[in-house]
């Protein structure tokens, strides 16, 4: 039985369990929004704010919803709590809202989401899946974050928009398109394996 | 705009120009997932054209009969997952009954199709660029093949990378998402058949 509050629920998701990195699940908005620092920590945010809202929302009706017609309920809660983020950035942000374009309502089908809905707030109370909503939710913005970084600094030289390499530099530009997204991630990957292997011909 | 264009540009357009999975990024998991032998592959392509048309003909009709008309179009997200995932479940039971050959190849990928971002931005899009009918059926044909010569393509390419001398750290996935890399590379060359 799990503790009424477990900070473990929260650091899993930060790292050790990172959804992105570990479990490699909704890759598509990682890649797709990555190509800014801007547009990766607004989807970040969005993306924090669905997942804690829903896993709060499945936790407090985890008693009520039969198990059989669990799925759908969950499903209608995350479209609810995505289409709010939808509209709250439209309204809000309009600019960041056009970037994330058809990514943002999207995010309904990515698979952390209903993962964690399915996975942990249906069996813990409020408290730990929050906790789980965060941590998760800030896992993945620590890695599309990453990614961003890989994918900006090289392709146009800037940080958040804001140019670091200087005049002179000339952009790498595959970077910032859609084949750099491929090839960031690929390495990241491989080399999460590389490390992976390390640490076990040690034990 | 993407509606002023004739139904062979809109084609091309879904299919090359702006491929749904090289450059779109969508249907990565089963992408990746499904691609490692080339009849798995082909199963799933022809799963997700048959589901994204016909999802995307329903939910043409849902919006624009239901919604529209009654200002409703805040919904539009759950009603479309609701109608994809009742659609899929309908399908499924389908090729359970006719082909169960096949319903074995797909495994878990099948129900997932559900959660295969495709279906829902091909219906999500064809709305954003406010298409009619036809054209939106065009649209989602042209997204499906679109996805099926990605996951042949790509399949055919990793099965010849089994024989492949890669480092260890890049096998599998890793490797994978390179060649991923390295068609959208080549898909990027399209991009200046004409102007979106």
């Amino acid at each position: 039985m799990k503790k009424l509050i477990d900070f473990r629920s929260f650091s899993l998701g930060l790292w050790k369990e990172n959804p992105i990195f570990y479990i490699m699940l909704g890759l598509c908005p990682t890649l797709a929004v990555s190509a800014t620092l801007k547009d990766a920590l607004g989807m970040g945010i969005a993306f924090v704010f669905v997942l804690t809202g829903s896993n709060i929302t499945v936790s407090l009706v985890r008693k009520l919803v039969p198990s059989h017609v669990r799925i759908p309920v969950f499903i209608v809660i995350l479209a609810s709590f995505v289409t709010l983020a939808d509209y709250s950035l439209a309204a809000f942000s309009p600019q960041l809202h056009r970037n994330l374009g058809v990514y943002l309502p999207l995010m309904v089908v990515n698979c952390i989401l209903l993962g964690r809905a399915e996975a942990f707030a249906s069996k813990n109370n409020v408290i730990n899946s929050t906790l789980d909503g965060l941590g998760m939710g800030l896992g993945f913005t620590l890695a599309i974050v990453i990614i961003a970084f890989l994918r900006e600094l090289p392709g146009q030289g800037t940080l958040f928009g804001v140019n670091v390499l200087g005049k002179n530099y000339t952009p790498f530009l595959i970077m910032i398109m859609p084949p750099g997204a491929f090839f960031v991630i690929g390495f990241l990957i491989a080399l999460k394996n590389s490390m992976d292997r390390r640490v076990k011909k040690k034990c | 705009m993407l509606n002023e264009l004739n139904l062979g540009f809109i084609f091309i357009s879904a299919f090359i120009v702006n491929n749904i999975v090289l450059i779109r990024f969508l249907g990565l998991c089963s992408f990746i997932g499904m691609s490692t032998d080339m009849k798995a592959s082909t199963g799933m392509g022809m799963a997700v054209t048959f589901v994204t048309v016909m999802a995307c003909a329903i939910s043409w009709m849902v919006y624009n009969y239901l919604l529209a008309p009654f200002h409703l179009e805040y919904l539009r997200t759950t009603t479309f997952i609701l109608t994809i995932a009742s659609f899929v479940q309908f399908e499924e039971i389908m090729i359970r009954k006719f082909a169960p050959v096949l319903y074995r190849a797909f495994g878990i990928y099948l129900p997932l199709i559900t959660t295969n971002c495709i279906i829902l931005a091909a219906a999500f899009l064809g709305i954003d660029y406010k298409l009619s009918f036809l054209q939106n059926l065009v649209y989602a044909l042209g997204i499906s093949a679109g996805y099926c010569a990605g996951i042949i393509l790509i399949a055919s390419i990793r099965e010849r990378m089994d024989s492949a001398p890669i480092p260890a750290g890049f096998k599998g996935i890793p490797i994978a998402f390179i060649l991923t890399g390295l068609m959208s590379l080549a898909f990027l060359g399209f991009k200046g058949l004409f102007k979106l």
